[in-house]
């Protein structure tokens, strides 16, 4: 079972990315895609991590292996400060957070036989002899479901589904303790993503890893993961067990998620419909950044941000309507 | 309705004997996992693709006494947007970036109309209301660049809606756009079909949305109709194996499941489909029949149709 030991401890993270336009940049602003967040990840735990498109899941993902620079905040994974790691300590570290991303296709070299790819961050590690590295790769291969055999072959031999096998099998090459994963069925088809989550969920098992999980998709974060984290704008909004937040949902923008998706087997309930798109990231809403679009706004909302905390015991949220 | 492509490669059979009816006022499903061929049906309803190297090698599109598939491409033209009109997937692509939203749908409306400039203003303007669109006014006046993916896409809608069409296609409209958003333009389109008492073809690879919208469903692999019958049908007792493990293998937010069953295997290649039944490589249930006869679409209760040895021709269960 999961014990509470965090692997992961995020701190105030926030990634800004500065905006500018025309041919002598003149600044526009700036795009606060992560601002502000803080999370755990337990070990062995999956923390789903959802929102809609540009609310920031992605980077949050990237910040933390620091594939994207963070502005601010505190990374610390297994008691090391991620953010004061040197070139040499950071590749170490990126051994132990692997990340798998959305599209397969443009993350697999199409000139690379599939088997080299895979070796690929092994040699990077340090494990040189050829021999060696065939073994491993073969038997990462068995792992995901795929012939040892494949590895000679290229990318475009495969389907999607075996595709992001490769990329599953390509994150466990250096035995890492948390795979960040980006969306990693989202570009399947729904029985071909069937398969991918559950081998996600046997290894996993198997090696005993923690998953940060990122997906648009409720049904399949319900599905894999333990905890849920919900993102709007760059901040995150509420995070609970995810029995919890299924059953019993606090912040009106999960709510209106949750009546969004409308589910095979649901009877009718009636439906939240969010008025509006999300508001541009270089001009947020003041106070609550959900204001704009809320079914629940007060006066207090537009005035003040609400802070992020514990409404009942595990169950965390930022809104006014829990003072 | 057979739509072949002959291509270098060899003959991409993308629609591979498709056989179905629409209705009037009538919301029908297509659905179907990527490369099934959902897509090119509906493109050769209105015969939209480029030929060569398509072609609708059989079959027949009979739409107010006219065939589409075999009649003069002039006769096509005038029912394409008049009388059947499509709705893409992606409005950013499908939109022209150089031209104002009020352009494009005032073009559209003069396409076949004859409407004076402040005319057809109105009518965009009303069509962008009738799609919530807040502002219409402004929005007229808007580039596509100016627009959210929402926006946009309920754009596309008015677009299609601009000469008062009796049939709406569309194909996946819903796919690009985020969940918040999604039910926006599920509720519109259920809107239109209660309104305007039109009938649409809903094209999609989620059950879920069928279950929204649909009355009918047909379920579509390796290019043909597997399964039609009304989406309650579908969804709660589905005949086809498919079909079955199609509904199974969804995530769903109201149940908790520990493991999720799956389909074994990929989606057939349609250049190079399976012989007998095009799904017996994957299937639970497949018996040596399947493995060489393809199944014939067949009648098992009133208006469900399956086409699975599991059934013989009178459509009794077998096995």
């Amino acid at each position: 079972m999961i014990n509470k030991v965090p692997l992961l401890q995020i701190k105030n993270l926030k990634k800004y990315y500065r905006v500018t336009a025309g041919l002598i940049p003149r600044p526009l602003g700036e795009i606060k895609a992560v601002d502000g967040v803080s999370l755990d990840i337990i070990e062995g735990e999956v923390l789903g991590l959802v929102g809609e498109s540009g609310c920031g899941k992605s980077t949050l993902g990237k910040a933390i292996l620091r594939l994207e620079e963070p502005t601010g905040g505190q990374i610390s994974f297994q008691g090391t400060d991620v953010l004061s790691l040197n070139k040499r300590d950071l590749r170490t570290l990126r051994g132990k957070i692997q990340i798998v991303f959305q599209d397969p296709d443009s993350s697999l070299d199409p000139r690379m036989p599939v088997g080299d790819s895979i070796g690929e961050a092994l040699i990077v590690h340090g494990v040189s002899g050829a021999g060696e590295r065939g073994r491993r790769v073969a038997r990462l291969m068995e792992k995901v479901g795929l012939e040892a055999g494949f590895a000679e072959r290229y990318p475009h031999e495969f389907s999607g589904g075996q595709r992001q096998r490769i990329g599953i099998a390509r994150a466990l090459a250096m035995d890492p303790r948390l795979i960040i994963a980006d969306e990693p069925v989202s570009a399947l088809d729904v029985s071909v993503q069937a398969q991918v989550l559950n081998l996600m969920m046997d290894i996993k098992d198997a090696d005993g890893l923690s998953y940060m999980f990122v997906s648009h998709d409720l049904a399949v974060v319900k599905y894999i993961a333990d905890r849920v984290a919900v993102m709007y704008m760059g901040q995150i909004v509420e995070l609970a067990d995810k029995e919890e937040l299924f059953r019993d949902p606090l912040h009106p923008y999960t709510e209106a998620l949750l009546s969004a998706v409308a589910g095979l087997r649901r009877g009718g309930g009636s439906r939240i419909l969010l008025s509006g798109d999300m508001p541009s990231p270089l001009k947020p809403p003041a106070g609550c950044r959900f204001h704009t679009r809320c079914h629940r706004v007060m006066e207090i909302c537009p005035v003040a941000e609400p802070a992020f905390r514990e409404v009942v015991p595990g169950h965390y949220a930022a809104c006014h309507l829990y003072p | 309705m057979k739509t072949w492509f002959y291509t270098r490669r060899g003959i991409v059979k993308a629609v591979n004997g498709v056989d179905f009816d629409l209705r009037q006022g009538e919301c029908l499903c297509l659905v179907g996992e990527s490369g099934c061929g959902k897509s090119v049906t509906a493109l050769s309803l209105l015969r939209l693709f480029d030929s060569p190297p398509g072609k609708i090698v059989s079959g027949k599109v009979m739409f107010a006494g006219i065939d589409l598939a075999n009649c003069p491409v002039e006769q096509v033209r005038r029912v394409r947007g008049k009388e059947i009109a499509m709705v893409f997937q992606n409005a950013q692509s499908a939109l022209n970036p150089v031209f104002t939203i009020g352009d494009q749908i005032m073009e559209q409306i003069n396409a076949h109309g004859r409407y004076n400039r402040a005319d057809a203003r109105k009518k965009a303007r009303l069509l962008l209301e009738e799609m919530n669109i807040p502002q219409a006014e402004n929005a007229l006046n808007m580039y596509p660049h100016q627009m959210s993916g929402g926006m946009k896409q309920r754009a596309m809608i008015a677009m299609g809606l601009s000469c008062d069409p009796s049939i709406l296609i569309a194909d996946e409209p819903t796919t690009a756009v985020d969940v918040t958003i999604r039910a926006q333009i599920m509720f519109i389109l259920q809107e239109l079909k209660t309104r305007r008492n039109m009938s649409i073809i809903f094209i999609t690879h989620d059950l879920s949305l069928v279950r929204e919208i649909g009355d009918r469903a047909a379920v579509i692999y390796g290019g043909r109709v597997v399964e039609i019958a009304p989406v309650e049908t579908i969804l709660t007792d589905p005949a086809h194996p498919y079909t079955r493990g199609l509904i199974a293998c969804l995530p769903d937010i109201s149940t908790n499941l520990k493991r999720l069953p799956s389909i074994p295997g990929n989606t057939p290649n349609p250049i190079d489909l399976p012989e007998g039944c095009t799904f017996h490589p994957r299937c639970r249930d497949v018996m040596d029949v399947c493995r060489s006869t393809e199944p014939a679409l067949v009648n098992i209760a009133g208006v469900h149709k399956v086409a699975c040895h599991l059934y013989d021709n009178a459509g009794a269960f077998i096995a």
